[in-house]
């Protein structure tokens, strides 16, 4: 039975955090599927708040701490990513930009990404597509269809007429996540970066 | 081994008394700091290049000129010099003349430049860094080893026919070095030639250091240039010192917190501990620098960076006293004897230096 990789990345500040229960939330239901496909799950857990300082230090000095370079290397390396922000002033909060501006660009690529946001209202749904979204394609994710908001009124509301409720949006999200991580490919490569033989630089200018 | 120091030449408020030298100051200081090197015992003085303030050495041919005909045995060396964006033919032309002003004592420190509009004030692209490196460099290795050289690339002028005058020292080209902190190529490229290879060191965690440097000696023995072990490495760090290790921290504590490439981020201690910036006693200096070597093997060249974070020359002049009197001499010592024999103890010297030195 293969083993798989999942993380999730929390930019909840507060303890506990809706923020972090949606992450726990849509690891849970992606897990359940996994394993109903026979895929042993390990899970592990980002918690930005705790990395906030060490990520300023990185803007500053260049480099990342050990633990910064943990959580990223967790990340890189994962094979499903769950990343979870709540909204900020009208978008996903700055801590969690800033974790994703210290990825290389190119390390995700491929990687399959199950997005969600929470805020105090359902009016920030969009949030999901117009700023998530974007950001994850710019890294060349594979983002999953559904992407889960909670407001705060979902956790303690069900569906109405025209929509499902928090439960059953998580489900589904989880479902569709776990195919779409069963399906992917697992990528090549450990991160060590590529040698190009210097003969080969050379030709690439037609130098001798 | 060869122990030196290097200068970025940056132009920086003194904390600790809000004064700003000028740039006549900052420059004449330079090549006070230079002939101090010399006069302690230390090998190599090295200068960066910049083309923006708050830097002053946008010249550093003028300047190692200047400072040769002031020393005797310092070699004068580079700590970069753009190989992006100066003209390779220029580069040639320079430099071999400085070599035989220097009577030899010239090597020099190829690197791209960090920062991103110097690349357009000289005409060029950014995302051409490495290409550029990797073709000016193919240039100025030609110039200085053919007479007469035919050359057509992607980025300057075809030259037919040209010779760059004057033709190198005794016909032995300056040795070269490639720095770089975070690209293989590079490290690629100094291995292709069998030059030497430094890894700044000074900011990063020497994991990456690390990294770089056993890509580039397996590079070097890859290409027939000798054992990895035999491969060229030089290193940068950055010390501040005092008798009492307390005392220096106290004393570097407000140029650290405040300097443009330290302050306002991680503590003292924290900066140290993921880097090679030590800050204490000479023997705090000298165990860290020894432990150099654990990770990238012995190695040639130990540069430090002293003259940084805005500290006034009188500081910078009894810093170089320390190293001369108390580090430099021991780390000598202790270096050479953990050297296994094969590894050699320097880059190649010029021969006009080797005879100075026999005689």
């Amino acid at each position: 039975m293969q083993t798989l990789k999942l993380v999730a990345v929390s930019a909840g500040l507060s303890s506990p955090s809706s923020t972090r229960l949606l992450a726990d939330r849509l690891t849970q239901a992606t897990r359940y599927r996994l394993a109903e496909q026979e895929y042993a799950v390990d899970v592990e857990v980002v918690e930005l708040r705790d990395l906030a300082v060490d990520i300023a230090h990185h803007f500053v000095t260049g480099f990342p701490s050990e633990a910064l370079q943990g959580a990223i290397d967790k990340v890189t390396g994962a094979d499903g990513v769950i990343a979870v922000t709540p909204v900020f002033t009208a978008s996903y909060s700055g801590l969690f930009k800033s974790f994703f501006d210290l990825v290389d660009p190119a390390a995700l690529t491929g990687t399959p990404v199950l997005l969600g946001a929470t805020g105090g209202t359902a009016r920030h749904s969009l949030v999901l597509d117009h700023a998530l979204r974007p950001l994850f394609a710019y890294l060349r994710a594979r983002i999953s269809s559904t992407a889960v908001y909670a407001a705060s009124e979902d956790w303690g509301s069900g569906g109405d007429e025209y929509t499902e409720g928090l439960p059953a949006r998580i489900t589904r999200a989880g479902q569709e996540f776990a195919e779409l991580i069963a399906a992917a490919e697992r990528r090549a490569g450990d991160g060590e970066e590529e040698l190009v033989p210097f003969e080969k630089q050379l030709a690439d200018l037609r130098l001798d | 081994m060869q122990f030196g120091i290097f200068t970025v030449g940056d132009v920086t408020t003194d904390p600790t008394t809000g004064r700003t030298p000028t740039e006549h100051e900052r420059i004449k200081n330079t090549v006070a700091i230079a002939l101090k090197a010399e006069e302690v015992g230390l090998d190599v003085f090295a200068t960066g290049e910049h083309h923006n303030p708050p830097f002053v050495p946008s010249s550093p041919t003028t300047l190692l000129g200047h400072i040769a005909a002031r020393t005797e045995h310092l070699i004068l060396s580079t700590s970069t010099t753009l190989i992006t964006t100066n003209d390779p033919v220029k580069i040639a032309e320079d430099y071999a003349t400085l070599q035989h002003l220097a009577d030899g004592r010239v090597d020099l420190m190829m690197g791209r430049g960090n920062t991103g509009p110097v690349y357009p004030w000289f005409g060029q692209d950014i995302r051409q860094g490495i290409p550029l490196a990797i073709e000016n460099y193919a240039l100025l290795h030609k110039l200085w080893r053919e007479d007469v050289v035919d050359w057509e690339g992607k980025f300057r002028s075809a030259l037919q026919g040209f010779t760059s005058t004057p033709r190198p020292l005794d016909g032995v080209p300056p040795f070269v070095w490639h720095g770089s902190i975070r690209s293989p190529e590079i490290a690629e490229q100094a291995a292709y030639y069998g030059d030497g290879f430094f890894a700044n060191h000074i900011f990063w965690p020497k994991q990456h250091t690390e990294k770089m440097v056993r890509l580039y000696r397996q590079r070097y023995a890859h290409y027939g240039h000798g054992t990895e072990e035999q491969a060229i490495v030089g290193l940068g760090g950055q010390v501040f010192m005092r008798k009492n290790s307390q005392d220096a921290v106290r004393e570097f504590r407000p140029y650290f917190d405040n300097a443009p490439v330290y302050g306002h981020g991680p503590s003292l201690e924290d900066f140290s501990s993921q880097t090679p910036l030590t800050v204490g006693s000479p023997q705090e200096v000298i165990e860290r620098t020894l432990s150099f070597r654990e990770y990238v093997g012995d190695y040639q060249r130990q540069l430090f960076l002293v003259d940084h974070a805005g500290l006034p020359l009188k500081t910078v002049l009894e810093q170089l006293d320390i190293l001369g009197e108390e580090v430099v001499p021991v780390l000598r010592k202790e270096f050479a004897n953990l050297r296994p024999a094969g590894v050699p103890a320097t880059a190649p010297l010029h021969p006009a230096v080797l005879a100075s030195k026999e005689v």
